[in-house]
């Protein structure tokens, strides 16, 4: 039975997790232990999520043999919360949509924890770090299986667990935990909108879980307000996980964590989450053409702004970072256009691309032993030339150049931009322009890291057949990937139609269609050539760099969005809240609570003035007690 | 055996003082003697855990409304009873009391070094104050165990506290003891009105139930006697701005005090509004009700911002209580099935992960006999296994799914969101906070290098001190996984709760509607014999 398999994908890794925890809390933690072989630690997680893989795909094989109309199975393990009529299972629920997340988590997962097993093989903890990944793994894995938004949302912050412990993975170094941290904060903010989000689809709806949802959306009639607002938190959530433009903030930091965590974590995966909650629940979004907007409107603008900043930077996984935030703006725009299914599409051939420019990078710090700036680095070409390979294809993928599968996505994208009712000529340049200085900043890392003289002595290595074997699987990868979307005859699109309806026919020409992708193929050579002519002889870069020193200073330090946050919020709040605590909780709160206390201490210390002691005084406030009451008395009966 | 079948309640209540009182026998002049004398009463918290397990078996879910009722007149003038009885909230509070109870006597072997044998006397005496007060459907017993809990209390902090335990005792006890006052005199006001209605006294809480006071407005007598009962009880939870004894208290009392006052003392003030101050007196509640769910989320917000910018550990965990305390007001006033059960479980929830973080503190105290967070740095290093708990109750404490912290959240939110949109949004943003104050407590106790060289040599957790964390460990996670089974047993309970704490006016002044609200008998029952 198929749908009984469908709780073994997260249980596998869930299993890896347990095993590789335990040994490394009680065989192998580092206190005066020495250090262990990673290989096994890593063959044990590889393994499981291997079989994760294999189910996976056993499950897209069988859901392939399915009509449209069934093409879905569910599993209920468990009532998970339960009061009355609410009731939320741990059920799975695997469909044409949640299918593809999982072969791309598995897939790319399985090829990142190989890698791992090479990158890794100096730490001291690596059972603790393929726990981590394999818990990553299992989480991510209930966030897109999950049959409910609550199952989602388990899944959700799950791999905002993973991703803060394995950002922070090497904690001794403060600045990594301080990362970690900010990105679980971060999160945490996009969260608040999801829960509420939730909330008001469950008081509006009566129900969170995402087979019911369908239905009742068309049948429970709701005000364009009501389905704004909760599109709009929900989207909050996003710009949270997916780091959109105003949260993204914390993905350039989590490049601080071991380079395989930043290729599945903050690249492939868990940063996609939010394109999969829009494309979930794309029947609600496609009901609020504001909430669309400010989608695509923010999609795009994430889109462009991160990739003026990845121009200036000068590490290279900043650089992929922020080339990430960059991609992610492209799916959102791809969404909020109505072309949910293009969005996903993205999201495939990106994970493939970026994973393997990640990896790639990764294997360029492990062979400068763990230099990641690249004017230290240069003419790498002739010194890691498999990983040089492996990273051309993945960087024409990225600029889009045919037929490499960045290509087919992003000029997909381009065109739903341009074409689809929601999209706009605005929306269609935004992209434009920020494709070509893709190409631009791309190429510049191509030009800085592999070409030239090497600019330090550093003595360069290639890196081991475990790193480098699963580069060629992602290479291969982002160079076919595309073909599953390519336009007109697209595979993609039909499959996933069970989840994701069929847009409306575009009224623009298909003439145009060519206009444009052969422009974008223009404006991506453009872009590598300009990227050439810069960055093949350095003066003229560090010229260029003397003539717009503001502007490059500004690029560089990343437009201060991260001191204006720091001075807008974080330090208001860490000084009210240091004042609340002194003046209002010390002082007022509780002065006045010790100040009732002082005052009927003070009311018996004054009246205990007239306890003297005295007989004599007794005596006369006695007879003075006396002749009071008998006045009183007598002058009362007169 | 036949005693103990139909006395099930008596024996959970006060085999902890009986035990205690016959443990005094025991010599504890030689350090062997000592060691006897803990384990014995180790010994002794475990079989009342166990005996609670026995009651956990026995409950019928849907039984009577209240079982293993025993009921015996007391001072039959005024109608008081020794009248007990369980229902599916108190169930679980018993089982968390007893739960934490041999936790919290295993986690002061080492730590309690001064007057051992009054130090284990007391936590016992206390155990029967709490269980006690959970059990006691006689208003007058009620106040009697009460205040029977503050004693011990108030001696905990006072003799084994810190350096300012005498001041932090005096503040927690009178503060406490003014607030419970105004309860007493509504007490007796209340029997007096039964008196009027009826023509007898009684402090029975099923009787008083069906005795209807005027309200209807801000000041009329029902709400000024909701008032009186609510100051009891939100001094207890603690409610903003009631709460600054907390702190205090917190901060001086040894870890065993700090577990229990966290624990269960604060969960007295939250069950009393859920047995006495919500049915009693449905109309004032539905009057205040937004008074109540805006201070708690204003308490959800300042305890989480004052506890972000605390430099002392112990202090940050007192105020992280307030905020999660806030959560448990708010799901009580929102008045519906899903927030109410959050709050039940957020009681127990906060139990176990506050409870777990005192423990966790009072460890790393005792190591190095400072709490303040600037001292530590780096911990993880040589303190693996003790991160990797202080880890998982974090994780419960800022409520991550998964952990059982998320289910009384999500909960408690999703009903104020109901109740009311606006202050479930307030509420939400200790979300946030809380990650916030948690996360940065970990980072800087656990994270960086170790910057002090008296923090190289520190141990990691011992056997025992394994052994005090592990059941709340498994806690944690099989509540976070399984609360469907705690809810089941409590279900039936909630839903009466909320039928007599919904204001309906109309059916209030006729008797048939109550009887039909009322499915149980025996109860009643025993309460007319009685008479």
């Amino acid at each position: 039975m198929p749908s009984e398999w469908i709780a073994l994908i997260p249980f596998f890794p869930l299993v890896g997790f347990l095993i590789n925890g335990c040994w490394y809390l009680w065989g192998q933690n580092p206190v005066g232990k020495k250090a262990v072989d990673a290989k096994i630690a890593g063959a044990i997680a590889s393994t499981f999520i291997f079989a994760s893989f294999v189910v996976s795909l056993a499950l897209f094989i069988q859901l392939g043999q399915l009509d449209e109309s069934s093409r879905y199975f569910t599993q209920v393990l468990a009532s998970w919360m339960s009061i009355g009529e609410f009731n939320i299972n741990i059920g799975f629920r695997v469909d044409s949509l949640s299918t593809l997340f999982t072969l791309v988590i598995t897939g790319v997962g399985t090829l990142i924890h190989i890698y791992s097993i090479g990158y890794m093989e100096h730490d001291e903890a690596p059972a603790k770090f393929f726990s981590y990944l394999n818990l990553f793994c299992f989480a991510m894995l209930v966030l897109v299986l999950g049959d409910s938004i609550p199952m989602t949302f388990f899944g959700w912050e799950g791999v905002g667990l993973c991703s803060y412990l394995l950002i922070g993975f090497w904690y001794t170094d403060m600045d990594k935990a301080i990362a970690g941290k900010k990105a679980f904060v971060a999160n945490r903010v996009g969260d608040l909108g999801f829960l509420l989000g939730m909330f008001l689809i469950y008081t509006t709806y009566g129900t969170l879980n995402y087979s019911d949802l369908s239905q009742v959306v068309t049948e429970i009639p709701v005000t364009a307000m009501v389905v704004t607002s909760i599109c709009l938190l929900l989207f909050v959530g996003c710009t949270g996980k997916s780091a959109q433009i105003p949260l993204y903030v914390w993905l350039p930091d989590a490049m601080a964590g071991p380079t395989p965590v930043s290729a599945l974590i903050h690249a492939a995966t868990m940063v996609t989450s939010g394109i999969y909650l829009v494309g979930r629940l794309n029947a609600l979004f496609s009901m609020s053409p504001v909430a669309m907007s400010v989608i695509a409107w923010v999609g795009a603008l994430t889109a462009f702004f991160a990739a003026t900043i990845a121009i200036a930077q000068s590490d290279i996984k900043k650089v992929l970072a922020y080339s990430t935030v960059s991609q992610l703006g492209y799916m959102f725009l791809a969404c909020g256009v109505g072309a949910f299914s293009t969005g996903i599409f993205h999201v495939i051939t990106h994970a493939f691309f970026k994973a393997l420019l990640f990896l790639g990078a990764g294997s360029v710090i492990h062979g400068m032993h763990h230099e990641q700036d690249m004017m230290k680095m240069g003419g790498l070409k002739s010194k890691m030339p498999q990983t040089f390979l492996v990273f051309v294809v993945g960087w024409l993928a990225i600029c889009g150049i045919p037929p490499f599968s960045g290509f087919f996505s992003k000029d997909e994208i381009l065109w739903k931009a341009f074409s689809s009712d929601h999209g706009s000529i605005g929306l269609y340049l935004m992209g434009a322009i920020t494709a070509v200085m893709t190409a631009f900043y791309m190429s510049r890392m191509i030009y800085l890291t592999f070409f030239g003289e090497q600019r330090s002595d550093i003595k360069a290595h290639e890196s081991p057949s475990v790193m480098v074997y699963p580069l060629f699987v992602l290479a291969a990868l982002s160079f076919a990937g595309g073909w599953i979307g390519v336009p007109h005859m697209n595979w993609l699109e039909h499959w996933l139609l069970p989840v994701i309806p069929e847009e409306a026919p575009t009224s623009v020409s298909h003439s145009m269609e060519w206009v444009l992708m052969g422009l974008s193929v223009a404006g991506a050579a453009a872009g590598i050539f300009a990227a050439r002519r810069v960055y093949q002889d350095l003066s003229l870069a560090s010229e260029l760099k003397q003539k717009f020193l503001k502007l490059h200073q500004i690029l560089e330090n990343k437009w201060y969005v991260d001191e204006v946050y720091e001075s807008l919020f974080v330090q208001p709040i860490v000084r009210l809240s240091r004042w609340i605590w002194k003046v209002v909780d010390v002082q007022m709160i509780d002065g006045v609570v010790v100040g009732l206390g002082k005052l009927s201490m003070k009311t018996g210390q004054s009246l205990k003035v007239i306890q003297t002691g005295s007989i004599h005084v007794y005596a006369i406030m006695m007879l003075i007690g006396l002749l009071v009451t008998l006045g009183y008395v007598a002058y009362g009966l007169v | 055996m036949d005693w103990f079948n139909n006395h099930l309640l008596t024996f959970i209540v006060f085999f902890p003082l009986v035990w205690g009182v016959i443990g005094l026998l025991i010599p504890t002049t030689s350090g062997s003697g000592v060691r006897i004398y803990k384990n014995y009463v180790l010994f002794g918290t475990l079989l009342t855990f166990l005996a609670s397990l026995v009651m956990l078996d026995r409950f019928e879910t849907y039984g009577e409304e209240f079982q293993f009722v025993e009921s015996m007149s007391w001072i039959p003038r005024f109608g008081i009873q020794y009248l007990l009885g369980l229902d599916g909230v108190s169930l679980w509070l018993i089982i968390l009391t007893t739960f934490l109870m041999p936790i919290v006597i295993l986690g002061s072997f080492e730590s309690v070094e001064k007057r051992q044998k009054e130090f284990y006397f007391l936590l016992l005496l206390l155990q029967t104050g709490m269980l006690g007060a959970f059990v006691a459907l006689d208003l007058f017993l009620f106040y009697v165990f009460w205040e029977l809990m503050l004693i011990p209390m108030y001696l905990l902090v006072g003799i084994w506290g810190g350096k300012q335990r005498i001041y932090a005792a005096m503040k927690f006890f009178i503060y406490t003891m003014v607030g419970s006052l105004l309860m007493l005199v509504a007490i007796f006001y209340l029997a007096h009105q039964h008196h009027l209605l009826f023509g007898n006294y009684s402090t029975a809480i099923l009787d008083l139930y069906r005795v209807h006071i005027e309200g209807g407005s801000w000041l009329a007598p029902q709400s000024l006697l909701f008032l009186a009962f609510a100051l009891a009880f939100a001094i207890k939870v603690p409610l903003f701005p009631l709460h600054t004894w907390l702190p205090d208290a917190h901060v001086q009392a040894p870890t065993a005090g700090s577990v229990i006052l966290a624990g269960v003392l604060l969960k007295l003030g939250g069950y009393g509004m859920i047995r006495f101050a919500f049915p009693l007196f449905p109309e004032a509640v539905a009057q205040y009700q937004m008074v109540f769910i805006g201070l708690g989320a204003i308490a959800i917000v300042y305890g989480a911002w004052v506890a972000m910018i605390q430099p002392d550990m112990k202090k940050l965990v007192a105020y992280s209580s307030v905020s999660h305390m806030g959560y448990v007001i708010i799901g009580l006033f929102s008045l519906n099935a899903i927030g109410v059960t959050g709050s039940v479980y957020q009681m127990l929830n906060h139990g176990i992960s506050t409870g777990g973080l005192f423990l966790l503190v009072g460890m790393i105290y005792e190591r190095r006999h400072t709490r303040e967070i600037s001292d530590f740095g780096g911990i993880t290093k040589v303190m693996p296994l003790f991160a990797v708990v202080f880890l998982i109750v974090t994780l419960s404490s800022v409520a991550l799914p998964g952990t059982n912290g998320f289910v009384g959240e999500f909960l408690i939110l999703l009903g104020t969101w109901k109740a009311s949109p606006l202050f479930a949004i307030i509420a939400g943003t200790g979300v946030i906070f809380g990650a916030v104050y948690m996360l940065w407590m970990f980072q800087r106790v656990m994270f960086g290098e170790i910057t002090h060289p008296q923090n190289k040599e520190l141990k990691d957790l011992s056997l025992r001190e394994k052994a005090v964390m592990l059941p709340l460990v498994i806690a944690i996670f099989a509540m976070g996984v399984f609360p469907n089974f705690f809810f089941k047993k409590m279900e039936p309970s909630v839903e009466r709760f909320l039928s007599r704490s919904i204001s309906r006016p109309i059916e209030r002044y006729d008797e048939s509607a109550y009887s039909n609200l009322n499915t149980k008998k025996d109860v009643n029952h025993g309460i007319a014999q009685s008479h």
